[in-house]
């Protein structure tokens, strides 16, 4: 008996929409690393602390 | 190979296609599940509240902390999404959302909320303020819990109580600042919590069959139109003196009392000319003009705190 799994596949706007938040992701978290460099600039050692 | 370019969103459970269903959503749906309109006007009276605060914040604290604001009110807005898809789904006003109209799948709007949500209250708690995370945690559990699982759906006055969500920005930013709560952002949060009833109801009063076939306790299906008009009346009433407050008692220059005053008075003319007017011809017409102006009030209001907040802080004394 011939048991082959199905395959799926994508559309090319499947593709671009798929590219299109994977890029969206990295740029988030990207940001988010860059915005945590500089409050660690900003605050220092006391990065921290709290008013 | 299995083709399913034409995604069924219902396909038979077990089925590859419910095992293997592709995302064709956009970044734009995604953005659009945080409600960008409502993050805007969170993130605007969060600065004022920021701004006014009498201490001084970094600005690069200052931009996080109205980041993770902003995310958190966004995350608030797709776990609302999330939960209402149902009733999204029967409102002509809100069809088109995402979720409704098949471009996001409710467990993807699930999970966008949940991390967001998490993740902007981390982010506030370590870099800026736990006091500001702790108040944005409870507004996002206060917006989706209380109002959005339970009162919508319950109550004529959910507006009322679940408008505490869209009042508590000017707090967070507040304590962003100081680390504290003082009675100058309660008289913020006051002003919004008093100002959301007619705002809303305005609103509601063009789009009553909506709510209904929604089945959702809207003041005007529960009420009625009649009673929704003098309700509006008294609310915009209590926003007279509420939104002097801030210069009644010594938190804000005169000139922000004076545009309290006049904003506040033409908020009662039209709500008066609404209550006047009755089931009449133009009472669509000035629900409308209502809720624009409900609109530009507290923007108003907001904004003149806002640049009296930026020239006492330039000018070396503390306004609000």
């Amino acid at each position: 008996m011939d048991d082959k799994p199905d395959r799926i596949v994508l559309t090319e706007e499947q593709k671009r929409k798929r590219r299109a938040r994977s890029i969206a992701i990295a740029v988030a978290l990207g940001a988010l690393v860059v915005l945590f460099y500089i409050v660690t600039l900003v605050k220092g050692p006391g990065v921290l602390n709290q008013p | 190979m299995t083709d399913i370019s034409a995604v069924d969103h219902h396909p038979p459970p077990g089925s590859l296609a419910a095992i293997h269903l592709v995302s064709e959503a956009s970044v734009g749906d995604y953005l659009a599940l945080m409600k960008p309109r409502v993050m805007s006007l969170v993130v605007f009276t969060a600065l004022v509240g920021l701004v006014v605060a009498p201490a001084h914040i970094h600005p690069v604290l200052a931009f996080t902390a109205l980041l993770c604001i902003a995310v958190g009110a966004g995350a608030a807005g797709a776990l609302n999404m999330w939960f209402d898809a149902d009733i999204d789904a029967v409102m002509t006003r809100t069809a088109r959302r995402p979720i409704p109209s098949g471009r996001v799948a409710p467990g993807e709007a699930l999970a966008f909320g949940m991390t967001l949500a998490t993740g902007s209250v981390v982010v506030l708690g370590l870099l800026v303020s736990w006091l500001a995370a702790v108040l944005l945690a409870f507004t996002i559990f206060f917006y989706i819990v209380v109002y959005t699982m339970w009162l919508k759906r319950a109550t004529p006055q959910n507006i009322v109580i679940g408008g505490a969500a869209g009042a508590l920005p000017p707090m967070i930013g507040w304590a962003a600042v100081t680390g504290s709560i003082g009675i100058e952002p309660i008289l913020l949060f006051l002003l919004v919590f008093f100002w959301t009833p007619p705002h809303f109801w305005a609103l509601s009063l063009n789009r009553t069959e909506d709510y209904a076939r929604a089945r959702i306790p809207m003041l005007p299906v529960v009420a009625g139109a009649a009673e929704t008009r003098r309700q509006i009346l008294l609310y915009s009433f209590c926003l007279v003196p509420i939104g002097a407050a801030p210069w009644l008692m010594g938190y804000a220059d005169a000139i922000y009392g004076v545009t309290a005053l006049v904003a506040g008075g033409l908020m009662v003319t039209l709500a008066w000319r609404l209550w006047a007017e009755g089931a009449g011809p133009k009472a669509a017409s000035f629900a409308k003009r209502l809720f624009g102006f409900s609109i530009l009030y507290l923007f108003v209001l907001f904004a003149v705190l806002l640049i009296e907040g930026v020239l006492g802080g330039l000018l070396g004394h503390a306004t609000v």
